[in-house]
């Protein structure tokens, strides 16, 4: 479980994140949504220790973020942040192989090896596997970027925004993968979110925050209702179930 | 194609090329008694192979952790203190109180000053938490420019005679490296480069970036921060060794990074090695036996170097 108490980031005088406290639990998907500017990225890299805190705490399976050697905390907990900047040139193979650096710390076994060609399987990437990143796609390219942290083998998985670069069969496939990710390998995957709609047709648990503070939080269900997307993103939405899913209609 | 070659067949090329330079180096020309000859020039190789390793490697990892290829040392104003406390040396004391002075001394002042530079910088870089290593090579090019506007003030007006000596000193030269600073640099930079091996995991995962190294584990701070120390004993060492030498650190990196195809710190390291060493030992040999010391070996290794470097480049687009 994934625990943060009262956790604050302030950038001189401007509150980015405000006294969040939330409980994540373990196993399934939980998407964080909000506007842009709602401090939902900047939660994502304080619990993955990516930033320092102002203020408060998160552990991670009791594990204190800010305490825990960065190596130790490596195999349980992975991010994915958007756009990497790489300096060197890697194939897919390369990249997804670093995954394994925090158990054979750039020395690998067969097992290491065993465990990337399952990663590059699961996301699709045999063929591109002896590619250069900087050959690929946007959208291949985030492929290889999520096999990367799949390889790392973690119990929870963050991603912030991992729709980027996607057009709509990658996204939808995306989804699915990281859904079968929850359910067949027991993962625990915190998202950041923008399309509403993804989130509510995916996630187990749905975050919403706006300027920094966390407004609600519950089942899809709870918070694809009119009242709560207009408390989140200012909009009056038309929210219609559509075979049993919560389908927001916000393109007019 | 070149990508598929592999890098360990280039590494035995290389290793070739260095070993039949430096053997060319010790018998061409050699008139006169081996037990004189090879002291000698034994001397100069050890003293080129040293330096040679440490700008390779400094280059290369300065580059790794700050994720530009176009960057190197020198341009957090090594070569600029280096010209700074030679100058500052002359015109307190004058050339005539230096040359008796205990050149060992000297060099471990030269070392220290360095050294107590870099520190700081970087101490003061990273006790504020998130600074940038950006903001690091600003101010290194600031104090470059700084230490070089006080030397070339105190190079004006100093007595014409003393600054041709001076000027002489500027130039890296390996035909004066006295063999017992010899010793004391082997060793240091022996030393400096089995710490450095230790961590070469870790240069591979810090090319990736600042964030993806912290999910991988990587201490991203402490880790920069040991290398840029690496780096910086390195270049000291070398530069108080024979003078200025980083200028070939950029080509021979990034000839490094052409040859080796592949971003292995294990394999690029050693590449750039060998490079550096085929390089210095025959730009030596050129100036020696060609020019007959009449030019600089700067010029020489720049001028042949800067050839093979602007056709790879060429090769390589045209692919």
């Amino acid at each position: 479980m994934i625990e943060i108490s009262n956790i604050r980031k302030a950038y001189a005088d401007t509150i980015v994140v405000r006294d969040v406290s939330l409980q994540i639990p373990r196993r399934g998907i939980t998407s964080i949504i909000g506007s842009n500017g709602a401090g939902k990225s900047t939660l994502l890299s304080m619990i993955s220790r990516l930033t320092p805190m102002t203020a408060g705490t998160v552990t991670v399976d009791g594990l204190d973020v800010t305490k825990t050697p960065s190596d130790v905390l490596a195999k349980r907990l992975s991010i994915l942040r958007q756009d990497y900047r790489i300096g060197s040139r890697l194939t897919v193979r390369d990249l997804v192989e670093f995954g394994r650096y925090p158990y054979s710390k750039g020395r690998l076994t067969a097992e290491d090896r065993s465990q990337a060609d399952k990663a590059i399987g699961f996301l699709g990437l045999e063929a591109l596997a002896d590619r250069f990143l900087d050959e690929l796609s946007g959208g291949q390219r985030q492929r290889a970027y999520v096999a990367m942290v799949l390889c790392q083998d973690t119990d929870y998985v963050l991603f912030d925004e991992p729709l980027n670069n996607l057009d709509m069969r990658h996204a939808v496939g995306m989804m699915k993968l990281l859904r079968q990710a929850a359910d067949n390998l027991e993962k625990t995957i915190v998202l950041v979110l923008h399309d509403i709609n993804f989130a509510s047709c995916y996630s187990d648990y749905i975050v919403a925050m706006r300027d920094g503070v966390l407004i609600r939080h519950g089942s899809p269900d709870e918070i694809m209702t009119r009242e709560a997307i207009r408390e989140v993103y200012d909009m009056d939405v038309d929210i219609r179930d559509i075979d049993g899913r919560r389908i927001a209609v916000y393109y007019t | 194609m070149r990508e598929n070659r592999a890098p360990i067949r280039v590494l035995l090329i290389l290793a070739a090329v260095a070993a039949g330079v430096i053997v060319l180096f010790m018998t061409l020309n050699a008139r006169g008694r081996w037990d004189f000859i090879l002291p000698f020039r034994g001397t100069k190789v050890l003293s080129m192979v040293l330096v040679a390793h440490a700008i390779a490697v400094s280059t290369v990892l300065f580059q790794t952790v700050s994720h530009n290829r176009i960057l190197t040392p020198s341009i957090m104003g090594f070569d600029a203190l280096y010209i700074l406390i030679q100058t500052g040396l002359i015109f307190t004391i004058g050339s005539a109180r230096l040359t008796m002075l205990d050149p060992r001394l000297l060099f471990a002042f030269e070392v220290t000053a360095m050294m107590a530079f870099s520190s700081a910088l970087y101490r003061w870089l990273f006790s504020g938490g998130s600074r940038s290593l950006h903001l690091l090579v600003l101010v290194g090019i600031v104090f470059g420019v700084l230490f070089r506007s006080l030397s070339s003030f105190m190079q004006r007006i100093i007595d014409p005679n003393e600054f041709v000596l001076l000027q002489d000193r500027l130039f890296a030269s390996f035909n004066s490296v006295e063999s017992d600073l010899l010793a004391v640099a082997t060793g240091v930079i022996l030393v400096v480069s089995i710490i450095g091996w230790r961590l070469m995991g870790v240069y591979d995962v810090l090319a990736l970036g600042r964030e993806t190294s912290i999910n991988l584990g990587v201490n991203h701070n402490r880790a920069v921060t040991t290398v840029l120390i690496l780096v910086s004993v390195l270049v000291s060492v070398s530069t108080a060794l024979v003078g200025p030498v980083t200028f070939f650190g950029l080509l021979v990196a990034n000839l490094a990074y052409q040859l080796a195809g592949t971003h292995k710190h294990r394999f690029v390291l050693p590449v750039a090695v060998l490079l550096a060493i085929a390089c210095l030992v025959g730009g030596q040999l050129i100036l020696e036996r060609v020019f007959a010391f009449d030019t600089a070996l700067s010029i020489v290794i720049e001028f042949v170097g800067g050839i093979v470097f602007l056709a790879l480049l060429i090769r390589g687009t045209a692919r």
